[in-house]
C-alpha cells in the first residue's frame, strides 16, 4: 500500500476553516497536519515533507490591509524559495475562500509563479455585504486536477464579503478560457449563467474558481469542505439526500492524483 | 525623490490614501449613502470612502513606495497617494475649512480614532512592513476619508458626521492638531496612590464619595466599607474602593436576585405579603435542584452551564447581555458582547471549544420618527445596523457559526436596546474541573491592558442617561477578534498539554473580578507593574479594573510557567506572570514594591450588606378590545407577516457565517429556496459523530405587560416548543434564563421580576427541564430631562437539547402536495399581548396561558411523531398564530395549502380572526403524508389534535371560515413578498 498522502493545512492568525478542511482530507484518505505559518517561516524546509498544501478559509490577520494580503506577502517573502521548490516538484495546492484570496494576491494564481505581478483579484461583493448562501456551480472544459470527473452541476456554500473575481484586463480572461483554467462558474439551478443571487458576488464571467495552467494549483471561493455530508446540504430533507456530500470528490481528486503519481 | 536613505522624522509623518478605482464599487460608501438618505438628507449624490494611513518612523522613499505598492494597494482595484505632513505646527484654533475640504461640489471629511484609543490595524500594518523588510516604521494610525458628492452646507455635513460618521466615544474628525496629538501623544499625568478619607465621613459625605469616584455603591454598602476600615484603623486606598465597587456591583454580584426581597402581591382578597430570602435560590436554582438530572455536570458555578454530550465530551452554554455598551457604540458593544461570552466558554472548566453562537436583540422599530429619539441616543436604524455588523465581524472572524436568534421591537427600547449574546462550547470530559492552589502563578494572557472599558461593571449597574455618552467614554470597549482567535487557539493547545490548573475570563471588572474570584478560596498577591500595557501612564487602579478585551487569567504551576509562556508566544499571544496565589486569605496589590491595596477576601466576597428590597405586583387594569368582525382576513394576515418582529431576517442571517466548522444540519433559513424561518438550529458539533444539539429561544416581553408570570411560563414553553418542533426530545434539554429589567429599586419593577421568576420555576418543574446558567441585567432604562423610559421587563429563555441522531430532525417547510395538515393543541380566545392586537393598537388583557399539566405530553408526542417519520414538516405557532405559521410553512415549501377553521380544536364562541391569530401556546402544525395518517391518528388519540387542511398542488393559500366562506386567499408569492419586504434593501 502506498504511503499516506501528507497535507499541510496552513494556519495563520485568523484562519478558521482549518479543522473542517483537515477533516475533509482525512475523509479523502490523506493525512493532514496543521502547519502554523510562523513555524513555517522559521523552518521553511518543513514544507518539502508534504505533497499537498491547503490554505483554508478564514480571516487571516483580520482582513487588515485587504483580505489575504498579509499572508500573500508572507508566501512571496520569506517562504518564496520553499514554495517555488514545492511547485517545481509538481505538488498540489488548494486555496479555499481566504486561501483563494491569498493565492491570487500572491500572484500564484492564475499564472502559477510565486510572486509574479498580480493579474486578478477578489474584491468586494457587488451586494456590498458579507453573505453566507448556497450556490450552484457548473463546470466547462478545464485542466484542473481537483475537479475532474465531477457531476456537471454542483452545490456548495459561499461565505464571504470579498469574493468578486476581477482581472487586470481582457487578455487575462482570454488566457483563463484558452488554457482551461476556469474550474467553476456560478449558475442558476438549470446551469445557466445568471445574475445575483445565483452569481453571489458579481464575479466577472461568473467565475467561482480557477487553476493555474498546470491544473495543480486551485483556488475557489465556495467551501467544498462544508459539503462533505448530505446532512450539510440545505435541502437534504426535501430531496431525501443521504451519505457523502458533493464536496468530497474535490478532496478525493487531489489525494488520488498524488497517489497515482506515486 | 532623492537618495533612498531613510530619514528619521519626529517632525513629519506620511499620509497614504488608498482609494478604490472609479470603475469598482466601494460598498461602505454605498451603504452610507443609504444611511444619509435615512436621515432625510437628499442632497448627497454619492459617497466614496478611502482608507487613510498615517505613518511615522525612519523610512526611505523606497520604503514608502513599497508600503504603498506591496502592502496597502490591490493593484487591480485600487490606487494610492502619498503625502508628507508636518507635525511641527502647534495647533491653533482649527478653522472649519481644515476640517472639511470642499472641491468641485465634493466635501471631504476624514474620521480617525481619538488619541489613546487602540488602532486595530496598527499591529498588522507593522507586521506587514516587517515582512517586506522595512524595519524603521514606528507608528501607524488609520483613518477613513469620506468624499460626499453634492451641494451640502456646513450644517448638513456636521449632521452627517454627528449622526453617522463619527462615534465621539472613540472617534473624531481628523484635524492637523489631532494628527499631532496622535503622534506626539498626550503627556500622561501620573496619579499618586490615593487614599480616600472615609473614616470620619457622615452619610452625606459617604454618598458624595461614592458619586465622585463613580463607585455605584449605595449608602448601606458605603457604611459597611467604612465599618471595615474603622476596624482596620486606616483609610482605604482608591484601588481598594474600586475593587469593592467592582466586586459588589450588581453586574458581578447579582445582589437583587440573590438578596432578600419583601414581596407584596395584590390579589382580589387583598394584598399578600411574603419575604423571599433569595429569589434565585427559591425559583431558578430550586427547580434545578429538585429535578436533579444526572446529566447536569456543572450548574450556576462555572462560567457557563455544563451538561453531558457523549462519552468524550460535555457541552456548555452561556448567554450574556451587553446592553449599555451597545446603546452607545453599537458595533463595538455588540462585538465585545460576543467576545465576552466566547471567553466565558473558553473559561469553562479548563477551557471549552466554542462551536456555535446565538444572538437575540430588542430594538425600537426602524421606522421610529427621528423626533422620538431622545437626545444623546442613536437612531434605532443605526443601532440595528451597528449591532448586526458587530456580531458579524466578531463572530465570523472567530470562525464560530452564529446559528440562532430573534429580533423584537418596541418603542420602549429606544433609549436602551437589548443585546443578548450566547455561545456553546464542547468541553472534553477530563478537562471539566479547575483547581487553584497556593503557590501557582497568576498569568495574564491575551491582549494588553489599556484604559478602555474602565467602570464597565459599575456602568452597567446604573441607568443610561443623556450624560452617559460623556461620563462613560472609557466604558466602551473595542474588540479585536483576531487577538481573541489567537488566544483561543493557544489556550486550547495549552489545555491539551495540561499546562495550567485553572482559567477564567476577564470580563466586567477586569482583573479585579477575575483574579479576585480565582483567589477567593486562598489569597492572591499581584504585582501590577508586571501587567503588559498598551501605553504608559495607567494608574495601578486603572490597570486593576480596566476592561480591555481579549484577556484571560490562568493559574499555572510554577514548573510549567516557562513552557506555557513559550507556547502562547508561538501563537503571537502575550502571557505574563503577574503574581501568585497565596494562603493568606487576603488580596494584596503591589505596584513597583509599594503595597497599593490589600483586602480581606472574606470581606471582599461576603461583606456586601444584604439590602432588603421591597417589591410589589399589582395586576394592571386592562381591557379586551372590541374589534369589528371582518369577512376578509387576507389583509390582516399580510400585515402580520410584515411586522418587524415576524418578517424575514434574511439580511441579518446571511451576514453571519452560520456554517463555518461544518456542523450545520438545520440552518436558520430553510425550504425550497432557503427562505423559510427555521424553528430551531440543529448542529453536529463533532463531524465524526451523528450526535446533535438543538438550540432555540423563547422571548416575548409583550405578554409581560399583562402578566410577567405568564410571560416567563410562555418563554420557557416557547423555547421547548421549538426543540420539539424540529423533533428534539426533552429527555436531555436544559434552559438558561436572562432577565433584562428596569431599575429594581422601583417596587413595581422588582415586583414584576419576582413574578416572572415564579413563572420560571413552575414551567421548569412542569417540563422537567433544569436551568443550568443564567444572568440578569438590571437598571435598563434611559433618563433624559425629567423623563425616564423603562424597558419592558424582558426574559429570554435559551434552550439546548442533546439528541442522539441529528439526521432525525425535520424542517418547517411544507414538503409535498397531498399531505394532510394537522394542528395540535387547543386554540383559545386569549389574544392579550398578541401580534394581532398590537397591530390594531391594542394590548388586551387575556394573556395566553400554558396548560402545565398537559403541555409536556403534547411536546413529547410532537417529537415522537417526527422521530417516527409520521410528520415530515413541523412548525410551531407563535406571533401571529395559525395564520402566520401556516403561511410561512406554505411559502417556505412552495406548496399551496387549504385550511378549514371549522376543524380547529378550540374554545367555544371564537371568531374567525381569533382562531386564525390567537397565540395560544403548545400548538404545532404538522404535515402528515397520507400513508402515515392512520398511525398518526392512533398516536394522538385522546389528545387535542385535528386535521385542519391539506397541501395543495397549486401555489395558493386558502382559509375557509366558520361560515363556510373563504376568509383568506392569496398566492404564495404575495405572502412571501409581504414577509420579505420590510428589511429588503438593508
Amino acid at each position: 500500500m502506498a504511503a499516506a498522502v501528507k497535507v499541510a493545512v496552513l494556519k495563520g492568525p485568523g484562519t478558521n476553516c482549518d479543522q473542517e478542511t483537515a477533516f475533509a482530507f482525512e475523509q479523502a484518505g490523506a493525512r493532514p497536519d496543521f502547519v502554523w505559518i510562523e513555524q513555517l517561516k522559521e523552518n521553511p524546509a518543513v514544507l518539502s515533507g508534504y505533497q499537498i498544501l491547503a490554505i483554508p478559509g478564514g480571516f487571516t490577520y483580520g482582513d487588515d490591509l485587504g483580505a489575504g494580503r498579509l499572508m500573500a506577502n508572507e508566501l512571496t517573502g520569506r517562504l518564496k524559495d520553499a514554495l517555488v521548490d514545492f511547485l517545481k516538484q509538481q505538488k498540489l495546492v488548494i486555496g479555499i475562500c481566504n486561501g483563494f484570496q491569498v493565492l491570487v494576491k500572491a500572484g500564484i494564481l492564475p499564472g502559477g509563479a510565486v510572486g509574479s505581478p498580480q493579474e486578478a483579484t477578489l474584491t468586494f461583493n457587488d451586494s456590498g455585504k458579507f453573505e453566507d448562501r448556497w450556490v450552484y456551480l457548473r463546470q466547462e472544459f478545464n485542466v484542473c486536477v481537483w475537479t475532474q470527473g465531477m457531476e456537471e452541476l454542483l452545490e456548495l456554500p459561499v461565505a464571504h464579503g470579498e469574493g468578486k473575481f476581477v482581472v487586470k484586463d481582457q487578455t487575462v480572461l482570454e488566457q483563463l478560457l484558452g488554457y482551461g483554467q476556469i474550474a467553476f462558474h456560478y449558475c442558476d439551478p438549470q446551469g445557466n449563467e445568471a445574475g445575483y443571487p445565483w452569481n453571489p458576488n458579481g464575479s466577472v464571467g461568473a467565475i467561482a474558481g480557477i487553476c493555474d495552467p498546470s491544473g495543480r494549483i486551485f483556488g475557489l471561493m465556495p467551501h467544498p469542505e462544508r459539503h462533505m455530508f448530505a446532512l450539510q446540504h440545505p435541502r437534504w430533507q426535501r430531496e431525501g439526500l443521504a451519505g457523502p456530500g458533493q464536496g468530497l470528490r474535490i478532496f478525493r481528486n487531489g489525494v488520488e492524483w498524488v497517489q497515482k503519481r506515486g | 525623490m532623492g537618495s533612498d536613505r531613510p530619514r528619521t522624522t519626529t517632525g513629519t509623518c506620511w499620509r497614504f490614501v488608498v482609494r478604490q478605482k472609479e470603475e469598482f464599487p466601494e460598498p461602505s460608501g454605498r451603504g452610507l449613502k443609504g444611511d444619509i438618505q435615512d436621515l432625510g438628507i437628499t442632497a448627497v449624490e454619492e459617497v466614496r470612502a478611502a482608507s487613510v494611513y498615517y505613518c511615522a518612523g525612519s523610512l526611505s522613499p523606497g520604503d514608502l513606495q513599497r508600503i504603498a505598492r506591496s502592502l496597502l494597494v490591490d493593484p487591480i482595484t485600487q490606487e494610492a497617494e502619498i503625502q508628507e505632513l508636518s507635525l511641527e505646527k502647534e495647533g491653533a484654533a482649527v478653522s472649519s475649512e481644515e476640517i472639511f475640504r470642499v472641491e468641485d461640489g465634493t466635501v471631504t471629511v476624514e474620521v480617525g480614532y481619538r488619541p489613546g484609543v487602540r488602532d486595530p490595524v496598527e499591529e498588522s500594518f507593522k507586521r506587514g512592513a516587517l515582512e517586506l523588510g522595512i524595519r524603521g516604521l514606528q507608528r501607524v494610525h488609520t483613518a477613513v476619508e469620506y468624499a460626499l458628492k453634492g451641494r451640502l452646507d456646513a450644517g448638513t455635513v456636521d449632521r452627517i458626521c454627528e449622526k453617522l460618521l463619527v462615534n465621539p466615544t472613540i472617534q473624531q474628525v481628523v484635524t492637523p492638531e489631532h494628527i499631532r496629538l496622535l503622534f506626539q501623544g498626550v503627556a500622561p499625568t501620573p496619579i499618586p496612590i490615593e487614599s480616600v478619607p472615609i473614616l470620619q465621613a457622615n452619610d452625606t459625605v459617604l454618598q458624595r464619595i461614592g458619586m465622585d469616584y463613580q463607585l455605584s455603591l449605595n449608602l448601606e454598602e458605603m457604611r459597611a466599607i467604612q465599618a471595615y476600615y474603622r476596624q482596620e484603623k486606616r483609610e482605604p486606598t482608591l484601588i481598594e474602593l474600586e475593587t469593592l465597587a467592582q466586586t459588589w456591583s450588581e453586574h458581578c454580584k447579582h445582589k437583587t436576585l440573590r438578596g432578600p426581597i419583601v414581596y407584596t402581591e395584590e390579589t382580589p382578597s387583598g394584598p399578600r405579603k411574603r419575604t423571599i430570602p433569595s429569589l434565585l435560590k427559591e425559583t431558578i436554582v430550586k427547580a434545578t435542584e429538585e429535578l436533579a438530572r444526572p446529566w447536569c455536570v456543572s450548574v450556576f458555578e462555572d462560567n457557563s452551564g455544563v451538561i453531558r454530550f457523549d462519552e468524550e465530551y460535555h457541552v456548555c452554554f452561556k448567554v450574556e447581555t451587553h446592553n449599555h455598551p451597545s446603546a452607545l457604540e453599537p458595533f463595538g458593544g455588540a462585538a465585545t458582547g460576543i467576545g465576552g461570552v466566547i471567553r466565558d466558554i473558553l473559561g469553562t472548566g479548563l477551557g471549552a471549544k466554542p462551536v456555535a453562537s446565538t444572538d437575540v436583540f430588542c430594538f425600537a422599530p426602524p421606522d421610529t420618527p427621528p423626533e422620538k429619539v431622545p437626545p444623546g441616543m442613536l437612531h434605532p436604524r443605526r443601532i440595528i445596523k451597528g449591532v448586526v455588523a458587530g456580531v458579524k465581524d466578531y463572530g465570523n472572524k472567530m470562525g464560530i457559526p452564529t446559528v440562532n436568534g430573534s429580533v423584537l421591537f418596541d418603542e420602549r427600547f429606544v433609549g436602551n436596546p437589548l443585546v443578548y449574546c450566547g455561545n456553546v462550547g464542547l468541553l472534553p470530559k477530563d478537562k471539566a474541573v479547575k483547581e487553584v492552589r497556593p503557590g501557582m502563578a497568576v498569568v495574564a494572557v491575551g491582549g494588553r491592558t489599556g484604559r478602555d472599558g474602565i467602570h464597565g461593571a459599575t456602568f452597567s449597574s446604573i441607568p443610561l442617561s443623556q450624560e452617559s455618552e460623556v461620563i462613560s467614554s472609557t466604558a466602551v470597549q473595542i474588540g479585536d477578534p483576531i487577538t481573541e482567535k489567537r488566544l483561543a487557539d493557544a489556550l486550547l493547545e495549552a489545555r491539551d498539554e495540561g499546562l495550567y490548573a485553572a482559567v477564567t475570563d476577564c470580563g466586567a471588572g477586569g482583573f479585579s473580578s477575575a483574579v479576585g474570584e480565582m483567589g477567593a478560596g486562598c489569597g492572591v498577591r499581584i504585582y501590577l507593574e508586571k501587567v503588559p500595557l498598551k501605553y504608559e501612564g495607567l494608574t495601578p487602579a486603572e490597570i486593576w479594573i480596566s476592561e480591555s478585551q481579549e484577556r484571560m487569567v490562568l493559574a499555572v504551576p510554577q514548573a510549567n510557567l516557562e513552557r506555557l509562556i513559550a507556547l502562547f508566544g508561538r501563537h503571537g499571544v502575550e502571557a505574563a506572570a503577574i503574581g501568585e496565589f497565596t494562603q493568606t486569605g487576603r488580596l494584596e496589590l503591589y505596584h513597583k514594591t509599594e503595597m497599593v491595596g490589600q483586602l480581606d477576601m472574606k470581606f471582599l466576597h461576603e461583606g456586601v450588606p444584604q439590602v432588603v428590597r421591597p417589591a410589589r405586583w399589582t395586576p394592571p387594569s386592562l381591557q379586551e378590545p372590541v374589534i369589528p368582525a371582518a369577512a376578509e382576513l387576507t389583509g390582516d394576515l399580510l400585515t402580520l407577516l410584515g411586522r418587524w418582529e415576524t418578517c424575514s431576517k434574511e439580511w441579518i442571517i446571511r451576514r453571519y457565517d452560520h456554517e463555518v466548522q461544518g456542523g450545520s444540519v438545520l440552518k436558520p433559513l430553510t425550504g425550497v429556496r432557503h427562505q423559510g424561518p427555521s424553528d430551531a438550529a440543529v448542529l453536529r458539533p463533532r463531524l465524526d459523530s451523528k450526535k446533535g444539539i438543538i438550540l432555540s429561544n423563547g422571548i416575548n416581553f409583550r405578554y409581560g405587560d399583562i402578566d410577567p408570570y405568564w410571560m416567563a411560563v410562555l418563554a420557557v414553553e416557547e423555547a421547548l416548543r421549538q426543540v420539539a418542533a424540529v423533533g428534539g426530545s426533552l429527555d436531555q434539554a436544559a434552559i438558561l434564563d436572562n432577565f433584562c429589567w428596569g431599575d429594581p429599586t422601583r417596587v413595581e419593577v422588582l415586583g414584576s421580576l419576582v413574578r416572572a421568576a415564579f413563572g420560571c420555576y413552575d414551567a421548569a418543574a412542569a417540563f422537567g427541564t433544569p436551568f443550568i446558567s443564567g444572568k440578569d441585567s438590571l437598571h435598563n432604562e434611559y433618563r433624559f430631562q425629567e423623563k425616564t423610559i423603562q424597558i419592558p421587563g424582558t426574559l429570554l429563555i435559551s434552550a439546548i437539547a442533546v439528541i442522539p441522531d441529528a439526521g432525525a430532525v425535520v424542517s418547517m417547510d411544507a414538503k409535498k402536495a397531498g399531505s394532510a395538515l394537522y394542528l395540535t393543541g387547543v386554540t383559545k380566545a386569549e389574544l392579550g399581548g398578541s401580534s394581532y392586537y398590537h397591530s390594531k393598537g391594542f394590548l388586551g388583557s387575556s394573556v395566553p396561558r400554558v396548560d402545565l399539566q398537559k403541555a409536556p405530553a403534547i411536546l413529547r408526542l410532537v417529537s415522537r411523531s417526527i422521530r417516527e417519520g409520521m410528520a415530515i414538516a413541523a412548525h410551531d405557532l407563535s406571533e401571529g398564530g395559525l395564520g402566520v405559521a401556516a403561511a410561512e410553512m406554505a411559502f417556505a415549501g412552495g406548496i399551496g395549502m387549504s385550511i378549514d377553521l371549522r376543524e380547529v380544536v378550540r374554545q367555544e364562541g371564537m371568531r374567525d380572526d381569533q382562531i386564525l391569530f390567537s397565540e395560544s401556546p403548545t400548538r404545532f402544525l404538522l404535515e402528515v403524508p397520507a400513508e402515515k395518517e392512520e398511525a398518526f391518528r392512533t398516536l394522538w388519540k385522546g389528545h387535542p389534535c385535528a386535521r385542519i387542511g391539506r397541501m395543495e398542488g397549486i401555489p395558493v393559500f386558502r382559509v375557509t371560515g366558520l361560515s363556510g366562506r373563504q376568509v383568506v386567499q392569496a398566492p404564495l408569492g404575495t405572502l412571501q413578498e409581504a414577509w420579505q419586504r420590510p428589511f429588503q434593501g438593508w
